[in-house]
């Protein structure tokens, strides 16, 4: 199996190849290596998978390199296949490849795509690196890796303030999260004196409840420490409540970005973790227990805060925060199986939607905003199909009896009745949490779609439309300059000639007079084949996924009594999620179609709520006043007082200050004259004897 | 027997004093139009004497078969080592030479016969078993370098530098002698080992003044802090190229001289010498950088530069051990690429007209008008300060090791902290290249042989050079272990 190689390196050598080759080598050749890379590894990926789809295959695992061999520490760098690898294989090569050329038609009048694409491909590297990791030192290299790669990415558009800040925010709230996942691993090999994650797992079973281990001054069970601790690092990654304040302002980077990362593949990477590391949970039931609460803590928070955000990508991103809290409270209830089945649906039909919103941001001349949408339907039928096909998925449509469903409906149901079936304090009020998140799920989703693709058009009152406008009359001297400072420069040129001559200002139906136009096809094919994706991939794969202990194989621990549990629930379990995705759908129709001054006399009725809402559970507030205020004032104090003051003052310019007057001071001593030469040395002579003498 | 092994053993000295004589005759019979070919056969003299020590070198020799003249001549191989370098000194000052003197008018034909006498006298020096020897060795090499100080007679500065170099150069040579009449009053004896053995049951005080007297007139010869005042004044007047010679191969042979004063002959009484020798160490280093630091001329600031690497010379020595003494010469061999570079490329430095450039700020813009000149001249800097990857890390490594290893790591510390002062001026210099506003007075064309000694010694020093450390260190470390052979 050395296809795992070319799998996991093809993406290196193509982003070295095109980030260093940068603009030397051209925009297209740099595309044509990124994209022909990915779509390679994504052709070796499927096989691999479909091998596992049989069942029963062993892991194997593929050494590349000695890394570390250090006293009783040692670790290769080693590629790791198993169940859990391969799907992760699929997910990550298959978006990433349709990523790749989903930006060839987004990112065309991008001054910089070289580095874009070298950039994707580095984090899809790295993001592979993560899920092939044989040790937890290797699969850190991949998380880093991968928050690397985010990091440029979000800040790919450096030029923009808010994107760099938000590149910043991501950077640093992942730190937090990195030390609980850097401790862990740290004490997971301060435990079991190793950091192969199959001779770790092997293990831990043993150590439940058998063992205590100081942390902080107290001592506490050793399996939950080191999990809590593991699981503060999924957390960071994954956006989970707490640390998930970077994932709406990451959606400054490219909309592929967003689709990529910030959906399909780098958020997921704290969940492939807890599920790798299922066994060393498995064996510690309190850390299990915090996994499903703030799984669903983080599902409700999210899906409350989407409902009323008006920015398409944030709607997205406040979706894809509450889809990863289903996955982890799947996850802290013992379902592993559904809580990677529910990351694999999801990866598809994220993807599409954020790729959809992208082809509408891109239709709409980069105004994200969807109050300003409206009626989009006719304009961009494709993505409007698309779209539908992942709202479908992610409401979870499908009919039990029936048999049939879209993607998200088995992988959500699977959770919803799992949580049910556990049986647990914490896993009842998961199921809750899962069905009240999957009714705002609904709403927000069709909220999303009819503000889009609905109504009246409402694009005249859009600034980036009205520049679009504008510039196509031809008034690029007087709005140019002004367009670009006041917001992303790079589709106006774009639009610039479209031509509108024939509907000059037509004020009448909100249009503008602007005519948004359908994606070129290298954009619209990922849409369709995502599309599919979202349709059947349910259908398709919920046999394995959910019911099968040979397909995993021993890749996560899978409880069998629990998935047989799973089929025994009531039907109104079984039916509760299509019964609230339905309630979803008729609010969102009344208050967006039928009646649309119904939300803003809810919003003003229940004002406190809503503002809270709105304001994000005020989070960012919150962590303004107790962290990043006092880090500011700590800052300042270290650099007035300490830095500058101190270390500066008597470091380094004391001592420039000192080798300043010694050279002023040497340079008099030689003076030139001869007779003070002589009496320098016979001086040195003299202090040379009376020193030896004394 | 004794005499014919004897001759066989000085052979290079003997090659050496039948050229000059030869070339003397030749330059008085042709005039000053046999200068270049005078300065050709001088080279293939001198190249030959590499080849007859080479592999002698190479072999390790050392011990009783070493010795000639019953004991007043060593030809072992910490010797031959540092002939080796002071060949190779030599021969890049004759190579360079005829570019500047015939530009300045003063290509004679003695300049070669002179260069050879010196590198003549050198050879003794390090080979010198006997304080006679070393004095003979000394002088002959002094004499000739005050000449050479001298040598463009029409130059004032020229004259200056010499006069200065001979008035102190007696002066320190009166307090040598001095001090080895104390040392043979008190020993009975001027055979090193003979001193050795003598002084190995305690060091009377009379011998120590002769240790302490001796010392400090070595240390005027290697130009190490408080007997250094001569050298900014004597680099900044010489010739460029005799400046050149005087900080390549005569710190070569005062160096190894002193090694071979304190280990050979006073070898058995570290602790009596070694704190002197710290003093010096650590006074050199920092009055080199400080010193360094307000330089306007680029021939004055190398001369700091070499007060400031002679410092660190004596780190290796004042650990007092043969690793030391091995540390010492590897030092040395790159301590002479990176001079020998730095030369070139200062000889490099020309006006449209011609004229030599010694100013700092005339550098400025070279990046543009000679790239590879200002990246050869960039290395040689960095490596003067010691910064990885170049080869001038490595040396300072080396010796920082050796006093390590003797306990000696607060000097060791010490040394590493002033060696960040000496980094500010190299990397200003690289800075006035690199980025200052160019001034445009700066060519950088030069002629081929110039260019030729410029990229050997930009490759020995550049990180291809570390492909050469382990065979070069055994070699250093064969060549220092004959030091401590009693023959």
């Amino acid at each position: 199996m050395s296809s795992i190689l070319i799998i996991v390196f093809a993406p290196l050598l193509a982003s070295i190849i095109a980030g260093l080759g940068n603009r030397h080598i051209g925009n297209v050749p740099a595309k044509i290596i990124t994209t022909a890379g990915l779509f390679i590894s994504c052709g070796l990926s499927w096989p691999i998978f479909i091998h596992y789809l049989g069942g029963d295959v062993p892991a194997q695992v593929v050494p590349v390199l000695k890394w570390v061999q250090s006293g009783s520490m040692s670790f290769d760098w080693a590629l790791r296949v198993d169940t859990l690898t391969a799907i992760m294989l699929v997910v990550i090569t298959s978006v990433s490849a349709l990523v790749h050329l989903y930006s060839w038609g987004y990112m065309d009048e991008d001054p910089d795509q070289p580095r874009f694409f070298a950039y994707l491909s580095l984090f899809t590297f790295a993001m592979l690196m993560l899920v092939t990791a044989d040790n937890l030192v290797q699969m850190f290299f991949g998380w880093e890796g991968v928050g690397l790669a985010s990091y440029l990415l979000i800040g790919f558009w450096f030029k923009k303030p808010s994107a760099g800040a938000a590149a910043i925010k991501a950077f640093v709230v992942n730190r937090v999260g990195d030390l609980g996942f850097m401790l862990g691993i740290f004490g997971t090999f301060l435990v079991f004196q190793t950091t192969s994650i199959p001779e770790i797992l092997a293990a831990a079973p043993a150590l439940k409840g058998a063992s205590s281990i100081g942390f902080l001054g107290m001592r506490v069970d050793t399996m939950t420490v080191l999990c809590l601790l593991l699981f503060v690092g999924a957390m960071g990654k994954s956006a989970q409540l707490g640390l998930h304040t970077w994932l709406p302002d990451a959606m400054e980077g490219p909309t592929p970005v967003s689709a990529l990362i910030h959906a399909a593949t780098m958020v997921t990477a704290g969940v492939f973790m807890v599920c790798r590391l299922s066994p060393m949970f498995e064996a510690a039931p309190i850390a299990l227990g915090v996994v499903t609460f703030i799984g669903a803590a983080t599902c409700l928070f999210a899906a409350t805060v989407g409902t009323t955000q008006w920015d398409i990508k944030r709607v997205i991103a406040y979706s894809t925060c509450s889809q990863l809290g289903y996955m982890f409270f799947a996850a802290g209830v013992g379902a592993y199986g559904a809580a990677m089945f529910h990351l694999f649906t999801h990866a598809f039909f994220k993807a599409l939607l954020f790729l959809g919103a992208g082809s509408v941001i891109h239709a709409m001349h980069h105004e994200q905003d969807m109050r300003f949408y409206g009626g989009l339907r006719r304009h961009i039928p494709i993505t409007f199909w698309a779209m539908m096909a992942g709202t479908l998925a992610i409401t979870g449509v499908g009919v039990y009896h029936l048999g049939v469903g879209f993607a998200g409906f088995f992988s959500k149901d699977a959770i919803i009745e799992v949580a049910y079936a556990s049986g647990t304090e914490v896993g009842r009020f998961a199921f809750w949490i899962g069905v009240f998140a999957a009714l705002l799920t609904s709403f927000y989703s069709w909220r999303l779609m009819f503000l889009t693709f609905w109504g009246k058009p409402r694009w005249i009152q859009s600034e980036h439309i009205q520049h679009a406008v504008h510039d196509a009359h031809g008034h690029h001297d007087d709005h140019a300059d002004y367009a670009h400072t006041a917001h992303d420069d790079r589709a106006h040129a774009a639009h610039a000639d479209h031509g509108h001559d024939d509907h000059a200002h037509d004020h009448g139906d909100g249009t503008g007079g602007y005519h948004p136009h359908e994606s070129p096809l290298v954009m619209l094919i990922p849409l369709i084949v995502l599309s599919v994706g979202a349709v059947a991939a349910g259908q398709v794969f919920k046999g394995a996924f959910l019911d099968t202990a040979a397909f995993w194989n021993g890749s996560i621990a899978y409880n069998e009594h629990l998935m047989h549990a799973m089929h025994e629930v009531p039907y109104l379990v079984k039916y509760a999620a299509l019964i609230v995705m339905l309630l979803g759908l008729l609010i969102a129709w009344y208050g967006y179609i039928r009646n649309t001054n119904f939300p803003r006399s809810v919003a003003e009725q229940l004002g406190p709520v809503y503002r809270f809402l709105f304001n994000k559970w005020y989070f960012d507030q919150l962590y303004h006043v107790v962290f990043i205020k006092p880090a500011l004032w700590l800052g300042r104090q270290f650099w007035q007082r300490g830095d500058v003051g101190l270390i500066d003052r008597f470091g380094p310019n004391g001592a420039a200050w000192l080798v300043d007057r010694g050279a002023v001071l040497a340079k008099k001593v030689q003076s030139g004259y001869l007779t003070s030469y002589a009496l320098v040395m016979l001086l040195g002579l003299v202090a040379a004897i009376s020193w030896v003498l004394v | 027997m004794e005499l014919q092994a004897s001759l066989s053993l000085i052979a290079p000295e003997i090659v050496l004093s039948l050229s000059a004589l030869a070339l003397l005759l030749i330059g008085a019979w042709g005039g000053d139009k046999t200068a270049r070919m005078n300065s050709i056969a001088a080279c293939i003299a001198i190249a030959f004497c590499f080849a007859i020590v080479a592999p002698r070198v190479c072999a390790g020799v050392g011990g009783p078969d070493a010795v000639a003249f019953f004991g007043q001549f060593k030809a072992d191989a910490f010797s031959g080592f540092a002939k080796l370098l002071i060949y190779a000194g030599s021969v890049a000052a004759l190579l360079i030479a005829p570019n500047y003197l015939e530009r300045v008018g003063a290509m004679r034909a003695e300049y070669p016969v002179l260069v050879i006498l010196a590198t003549l006298g050198m050879s003794i020096m390090v080979s010198a078993g006997d304080l006679l020897t070393l004095y003979i060795g000394l002088e002959l090499n002094s004499l000739a370098a005050y000449v050479l100080a001298a040598f463009v007679r029409s130059d004032s500065r020229s004259a200056e530098a010499g006069l200065k170099y001979f008035v102190l150069g007696a002066l320190a040579s009166g307090i040598l002698l001095f001090g080895m009449s104390l040392t043979y009053g008190f020993t009975g004896t001027t055979n090193f080992n003979a001193i050795s053995t003598v002084v190995a049951g305690g060091l009377s005080g009379g011998a120590m003044f002769g240790l302490i007297f001796m010392l400090v007139g070595l240390a005027f010869k290697i130009s190490a802090v408080p007997f250094h005042m001569w050298t900014p004044d004597v680099y900044e007047g010489a010739p460029t190229p005799v400046t050149a010679f005087f900080a390549s191969a005569p710190k070569v042979a005062a160096v190894a001289l002193l090694a071979r004063v304190a280990l050979e002959a006073f070898g058995t009484q570290v602790d009596a010498w070694r704190q002197v020798v710290v003093f010096a160490a650590l006074a050199s280093i920092i009055v080199g950088a400080l010193g360094a630091i307000g330089q306007k001329n680029i021939k004055r600031l190398l001369a700091y530069s070499s007060i400031n690497n002679v410092g660190f010379i004596l780190v290796g020595l004042a650990a007092g051990t043969a690793q030391g003494a091995a540390s010492m010469l590897l030092y040395l061999a790159v301590y002479v690429a990176m001079t020998v570079g730095s030369f070139v490329a200062l000889l490099m430095l020309k006006n449209e007209n011609g004229d030599q450039l010694e100013s700092i700020s005339d550098l400025s813009g070279l990046r543009s008008v000679s790239p590879v000149l200002a990246f050869c001249l960039m290395s040689m800097m960095f490596s003067l300060a010691g910064i990885p990857p170049f080869l001038g890390f490595w040396a300072k490594l080396v010796v920082f090791q050796a006093a390590v290893d003797a306990n000696l790591v607060v000097l060791a510390l010490l040394a590493i902290a002033a060696s960040v002062i000496g980094a500010f001026y190299y990397i200003k210099i690289v800075k006035v290249m690199f980025f200052d506003q160019p001034s445009g007075v700066v060519l950088g064309k030069s002629d081929g042989v110039h260019w030729a000694l410029l990229i050997i010694s930009t490759l020995v020093i550049s990180p291809l050079g570390y492909l050469a450390t382990s065979w070069f260190g055994d070699l250093a470390q064969r060549a220092a272990a004959t030091l401590f052979l009693l023959s």
